[in-house]
Formats: C-alpha cells, sequence, structure tokens
C-alpha cells in the first residue's frame, strides 16, 4: 500500500465524518433552537404544505434570488445546477454496480458538459465580487477563496478529461474506502489535486458559509405557516414567563 | 436640539442605485437613553463595567432563543442580491445601510467569538473583536434599520436583517445603550398606557372635543366611547389618531363605521396605545408587557372583539404576535379572529352592504396607496394570501373614483419603507429619515406627474407622522398625505339613527 493510498484514505475517512458529523451537529442546533415568534415574509403559505411548495420553489428556482438580481441567479443557478449534474456523474464512482440510471449516456454527458457550465457560473459570481462595488465592499478573503477552489475542483475534474487517469482504479479506490477493503489510489497529479480540493471543501463545509445549504430549509421567514392568528406560537423559553394559569 | 445640515438628495426619474460612499453616516446616531428611562425597563442606566463579556454572553443568549438569530449568522452566502434593496442605502450610499453590510456588524463579532474560523482566522473571514468603535457602530447602523423587511423578501436565504437589528438593540440594552426616544415611550406606555404619556381626562376630553367637532360637521352624534363596559368591540388604536394630522381623521372614519354599524365600541384608557415599541428594542420581555395590557383592557371591559386602528407596527404584534404573546383569547367571541384591523371591519361590512359610499365625496382627489412595510412583510389581513395589499386597495376603490397604484416594484411586498419606522421617528435622526424616504417619495413623483395624483393613503400612525415631514422636505403639500379611513368617512353614507 503506497503513502499516496494511505493519506488519501485517512483522509476522506476524517472529512466526510467531519462533514456528516459536523453538518449533522448543526441541523441539530438549528432544529432545537426555537423560533419563539411568527415572521414569515409574504406571499406566506397557511399550510405545511403550502411551505414545502414554497421552499422547493426556493430551492429549485432560487425564486427570491431571481426576484433581487438578475445577473447573481443567473449565475448563481447555473453553477448550481451543473453542480448537480456534476454529482450525479460522479454516483459512477461510489455506485457498484453502477446505478442504471447513472450509466446512462445522457446523464454522463451532462455531468461532463456541466463541469464548463460550473466554471462559467463561478466566475461570473467572481465577476460580480470583483466589478460590483457593493459586492466588492462585502468580500472577505474567505468568499473570494471559497470561488476559487470550487473553480480549482471543476477545472482539475475537467483536465483529467485530457490527461490520462486511470478511473477504474479511482473507483477501486472509493469502492474499496467504503466498503473497508482498500485498493491503490493512482498518484496522478491531477487526481490527487482534484481530490485534495475536494477533501478541503468537505472539511470546511460545517463551519462556513457553505451552511446556507442547511440554513434555508430552516429559515423562519421561509419556513413558516402564517397561522398566527388561529394559535399560539409560543417557545419553552417564552412559556416560563406567562404568569397566569 | 439643531440637526447638522445635510445635502438634500434629488429625486431622479428613474432611481438608481448608487455608487457606495464610506463613512456617508457614520455620524448619525440617535440620542441615548438617560438612566431612568433604562431602568424603569430593567435595563441598566449606563454603560456597565466589563461590558464585553456582558454582551457577549447576552449574544450567546439570543443565539439560543432565536433561531433566526443563529441561522441568519451562518447562512449569509454575502452574494449581494439585497445590497440595493435597503432603502437607507439608497438614500445614504453608506455600506453599513446595506442589509448585508448592517448584518455583517454582527457576524464579525460572531465569527470572532462563536466560531472556529472565526477564532483562528480572523482575517480570512471578516471577524472582529467587540471593540468600542465597534459597539459605536452598531449604535449607530443598528438605528439606522426600520426594521422593514424589504431585504428579507429579496434575500435567497430569506435573511431577515431586521431580527438582527432587533437583536443588537437587546444586547446593546442589556449592557445600557439604550435608545433615548423607544425606551422613553416604552416606560411611558408601562406607567400611563400609550406612547404619548395621556391620562385618562386628557384622552377623554379629547374624545368629547371629536364628538362636538363631527357633530357640528355632518350632524349625527357620533359617539367616541372610553372605558365603556360591554362593548362589543375594544378599539386599539396609535395614540397619535388622538390629535395629529392626518391621523384623526382616520379615527373619525372609524368611529362613523362603527355607528352606521351599528356595532358598539370603546376606547381603553389602559391600553390606549396600539404600537409596541418592544418590538423595535427586540424585548420580547417588554413586548409582552405591553401586549398584555391589551388583553387586560378587554377582560375588564367585557368585551367581545379586539381591533385595531391604523398602524403598521402595531398590527404586525398584533396580527402576528399578540395571540403568542398575550393570548389565548379565547373569553372572546370564537366567530371573530382576533385580533381584527379596522380594515377588515370595513371591508366586510362593505360587502355585506351594511356600508354604502358615495364616492364623489372623495372626487377632490386622486388617490395613491403606501404599502406600510409592516403591514405588507409582516402581516395579513383577510386570512386569505395577499389579503393586506388587496383589502385596503378594495376599500379605497370603493370609496373613491380615482386610484392608481405606483410602481410594481415599490409596492405590495416590495414596498419602500417610509423612512421613519422601527423606532427611528424621532427629530434627532431626520437626516436619515429624509434620506431614507427618497425611494418612496421618486416612486410618488412618478405617479404625480403621470396620473396626477394629488394623495397618498396610508394605513401606519409612523408612515403618516413621517410623509408629513418628508412631503414637504420634497416640495409636496404636508396634507397629500391621508389616512385611509379618512376616505372611508368622507364616503360613508350615514343616516340618522341612534346607537
Ligand atoms: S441577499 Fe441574503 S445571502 Fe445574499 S448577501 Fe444579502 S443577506 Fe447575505
Ligand atoms: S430591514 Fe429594512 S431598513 Fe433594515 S436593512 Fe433591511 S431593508 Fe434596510
Amino acid at each position: 500500500m503506497s503513502f499516496v493510498t494511505i493519506f488519501y484514505g485517512i483522509s476522506f475517512y476524517v472529512a466526510t465524518l467531519i462533514l456528516f458529523i459536523g453538518l449533522a451537529y448543526r441541523v441539530y442546533e438549528y432544529a432545537t433552537i426555537p423560533a419563539p415568534l411568527k415572521i414569515p415574509t409574504p406571499p406566506a403559505p397557511k399550510t405545511k404544505k403550502g411551505v414545502a411548495v414554497r421552499l422547493i420553489r426556493e430551492v429549485v428556482f432560487f425564486e427570491s434570488l431571481f426576484a433581487a438580481t438578475k445577473w447573481t441567479w443567473l449565475f448563481g443557478w447555473l453553477f448550481h445546477f451543473a453542480l448537480l449534474l456534476a454529482a450525479f456523474r460522479h454516483l459512477r464512482y461510489f455506485t457498484d454496480p453502477v446505478w442504471f440510471w447513472v450509466s446512462w449516456e445522457v446523464v454522463q454527458a451532462a455531468g461532463h458538459y456541466a463541469g464548463y457550465v460550473m466554471v462559467f457560473g463561478l466566475l461570473g459570481l467572481l465577476g460580480r465580487r470583483i466589478f460590483v462595488d457593493r459586492v466588492r465592499y462585502i468580500s472577505n478573503p474567505s468568499d473570494y477563496l471559497m470561488l476559487l477552489l470550487i473553480i480549482l475542483i471543476a477545472l482539475s475534474g475537467l483536465a483529467m478529461k485530457w490527461v490520462h487517469t486511470d478511473i477504474y482504479a479511482v473507483k477501486q479506490f472509493f469502492i474499496g474506502l467504503m466498503y473497508f477493503q482498500w485498493a491503490e489510489l493512482p498518484s496522478d497529479f491531477v487526481l490527487l489535486l482534484h481530490l485534495t480540493l475536494v477533501l478541503v471543501l468537505m472539511i470546511i463545509f460545517p463551519y462556513s458559509k457553505l451552511l446556507h445549504a442547511p440554513g434555508l430549509f430552516f429559515s423562519p421567514t421561509r419556513n413558516q405557516t402564517d397561522t398566527a392568528r388561529d394559535s399560539r406560537h409560543i417557545a419553552d423559553w417564552a412559556k416560563k414567563m406567562e404568569t397566569r394559569e | 436640539m439643531a440637526v447638522k445640515e445635510f445635502d438634500k438628495p434629488e429625486l431622479k426619474e428613474f432611481s438608481t442605485i448608487p455608487k457606495l460612499v464610506e463613512e456617508a453616516t457614520s455620524h448619525l446616531a440617535p440620542f441615548k437613553s438617560n438612566e431612568e428611562f433604562q431602568q424603569s425597563l430593567g435595563y441598566p442606566g449606563e454603560l456597565v463595567e466589563n461590558w464585553q463579556d456582558k454582551a457577549l454572553d447576552k449574544m450567546g443568549e439570543l443565539l439560543k432563543k432565536y433561531r433566526s438569530l443563529r441561522v441568519y449568522m451562518d447562512s449569509c452566502i454575502q452574494c449581494g442580491a439585497c445590497t440595493d434593496k435597503c432603502h437607507y442605502y439608497l438614500g445614504t450610499k453608506d455600506p453599513h445601510n446595506m442589509p448585508v453590510g448592517r448584518q455583517n456588524l454582527m457576524r464579525g463579532v460572531y465569527r470572532k467569538h462563536f466560531t472556529l474560523p472565526g477564532k483562528y482566522f480572523p482575517k480570512l473571514v471578516g471577524a472582529v473583536d467587540l471593540t468600542r468603535e465597534v459597539l459605536d457602530d452598531w449604535y449607530s447602523y443598528y438605528h439606522q434599520c426600520s426594521q422593514c423587511r424589504r431585504c428579507a423578501v429579496f434575500c435567497p436565504i430569506g435573511i431577515d436583517t431586521a431580527e438582527i437589528s432587533m437583536a443588537a438593540r437587546e444586547i446593546m440594552d442589556s449592557v445600557g445603550v439604550g435608545q433615548k426616544y423607544c425606551n422613553e415611550i416604552i416606560g411611558k406606555v408601562h406607567k400611563i398606557g400609550n406612547n404619548l404619556g395621556l391620562p385618562e381626562p386628557a384622552l377623554a376630553d379629547t374624545l368629547e372635543g371629536l364628538e362636538e367637532d363631527v357633530l357640528d360637521d355632518i350632524g349625527i352624534d357620533v359617539k367616541f366611547p372610553l372605558d365603556q363596559k360591554d362593548s362589543e368591540v375594544l378599539l386599539v388604536t396609535p395614540s397619535a389618531d388622538f390629535f395629529a394630522e392626518p391621523h384623526v381623521d382616520g379615527l373619525i372614519g372609524y368611529a362613523k363605521v362603527f355607528h352606521q354599524a351599528g356595532i358598539s365600541w370603546t376606547l381603553s384608557s389602559h391600553a390606549s396605545e396600539a404600537a409596541n415599541f418592544g418590538m423595535f428594542i427586540g424585548s420580547y420581555d417588554n413586548m409582552k408587557k405591553l401586549a398584555l395590557r391589551i388583553r387586560e383592557a378587554a377582560i375588564k371591559l367585557n368585551v367581545k372583539r379586539i381591533v385595531f386602528g391604523e398602524c403598521g407596527h402595531a398590527w404586525r404584534v398584533a396580527y402576528s404576535f399578540l395571540n403568542t404573546l398575550a393570548g389565548p383569547f379565547d373569553f372572546l367571541d370564537p366567530r371573530y379572529p382576533v385580533p381584527q384591523h379596522i380594515c377588515e371591519i370595513t371591508y366586510d361590512l362593505m360587502n355585506k352592504n351594511v356600508l354604502t359610499f358615495d364616492k364623489s365625496a372623495n372626487d377632490d382627489k386622486i388617490i395613491t396607496f403606501h404599502d406600510s412595510c409592516n403591514v405588507a412583510r409582516a402581516s395579513n389581513m383577510g386570512d386569505v394570501i395577499g389579503g393586506q395589499f388587496t383589502i385596503p386597495r378594495d376599500i379605497i376603490k370603493a370609496t373613491t373614483n380615482k386610484f392608481f397604484d405606483m410602481e410594481e416594484d415599490t409596492i405590495k411586498e416590495k414596498t419602500y419603507c417610509c423612512g421613519g419606522g422601527g423606532g427611528l421617528l424621532t427629530d434627532d435622526l431626520i437626516e436619515l429619515r429624509m434620506k431614507g424616504a427618497q425611494p418612496r417619495m421618486e416612486a410618488l413623483k412618478r405617479v404625480v406627474e403621470d396620473h396626477g395624483v394629488t394623495h397618498m393613503a396610508a394605513i401606519c400612525a409612523i408612515c403618516k407622522s413621517q410623509f408629513s415631514k418628508a412631503f414637504q422636505y420634497y416640495g409636496f403639500e404636508l396634507d397629500q398625505i391621508i389616512s385611509l379611513h379618512q376616505l372611508v368617512g368622507n364616503a360613508l353614507i350615514m343616516n340618522k339613527k341612534e346607537l
């Protein structure tokens, strides 16, 4: 077993733990902190079903962002949608036998071209950070680095189309990690770069603004029903302030 | 007091997004609350020793009490979608008045003290210590937010800067840095029952005067009852309705509606204020105490329904929070929601033909309608989605012949705040108020030029007061802002029946 294999094997275990435990802990925190008052923004649904529809529309179409700014919406939406397609393509490395729909030509091809779309969207977002004075003002180094990180992940991924990589061996490596029967990881530079950057992304996820992903689902302005007059909405800590019985 | 001269913004044909100007309004901050007002609300009288630790403790406490605060501190992508959505940014050009800029004043401290990356790599993520300068910035810019929630509508995550402003004010109050305007007023309500500190005899006097005025005017003895037990309706209205123009014409309108519909009603001297400034300072505790006065009054007067007059923030607390803060209201008539808005009452009666209107009574006016931020974005009416937009407009259309809406992205859920909400309606912030009114004034100017609009109707006491000033400042007439129920009162066909 090469050093590279051992190093990346352990790193992926650690990063996966940080990602999942970290995220689970954040979700636990968000879920257990009360929202003591009704604060949905209009048009606020009256039913839970309405809330589900609202959240789906936000997640799928970025509806609020669309109303706010078309450029950020365009770049942001393209990036996220492409990311999803690219993720589908990557499922072939983690499923054995490969799920039938993942092996479809259209899914694989879409996943490949999505890489370019991702880069396009991310460059657009980077451009806004650099050229729009308001966005430049609010940008911290971490905001630029985050974009660069994902751009490099996408570029290094795309580069493997051109520099030879033994993707069969890569798959054996990941399947091996999943079933605790380790296999050698090829030590090609571009591949290792790609994987290293992904590791970084996994580790910072629960500690960064990437928390907007779970955050949206816990955002009281979006996930509450408009039923304030129908029933009391009282938090446990507020109950303790009730003096009358 | 003297307010420094400031450059008057020019109203433009098309609203544009200004280039930012750093520190443009860093000199603006409201007067600080003195010891007496602070202590009457249960806060320390002046900046306490080791205030940093205390403030951080308080912040930690709020992060565990309000999911909004915690999720919003974590989830901002710094995408910039909200940066041009705040009327205060558009009016002042100060980047701390971009909603995300305002949030980041707290987020920097949050990152430093409550997150790992902020602790170890502060420069990388913009984390800062809670220094005296930061506290001063907080005081300045968290009092340049009217908690109007326009930003929250556009944010892809739904981040509501109002939640953060409220938390910041609560934290500052807890270490002895409070705002005079809000805290003085809250103290008055705790003690006397309304924002103006108007005691019962003065109130009774005022109402008597109104009865005489209306009798002189239309020859009908419309009553303005106070503390009348066993009435059907307890009306809770902003105290400005008792004497300020154009508010009082709204109150006359409500009285005519009740009179004509034959609904017995009363005001209460114990709960003679609809506005709940406890919300502005983010204090659940104070908000609850103020809300409980309404419950107490309803029980004491043995009424069947609670109705709120025209007031935006009051209606937010009433519609969205009252049941939670002071409920359950199981002692009231279960056939009606608790509480109701006066517009819901009028709308309902109008649809049942209990009220009929002579629209020509308002023919001297061409009307537009200003959606008050807290009605539009933090409440509802009539239990249908969007009722808070359609019901007031339907009432206007039923009582006037000429109505034109302002531009689509300046009304309804995208409405601009008047510039004076959220506890900022004080003369020490006049520069901010006038600059913040600019986007609304530009939209108004366009309908004035395109459709000859002569009057803007509103359903909020703060809006009405703020616009009275802003109209004069921007070259309109003071009396072009009117109460919605003034239109109702004018057009209502009254017959002489006694209650
Ligand atoms: S729109 Fe929302 S996520 Fe984007 S910068 Fe503003 S507050 Fe942050
Ligand atoms: S709540 Fe209103 S005033 Fe405050 S930052 Fe948002 S848009 Fe501006």
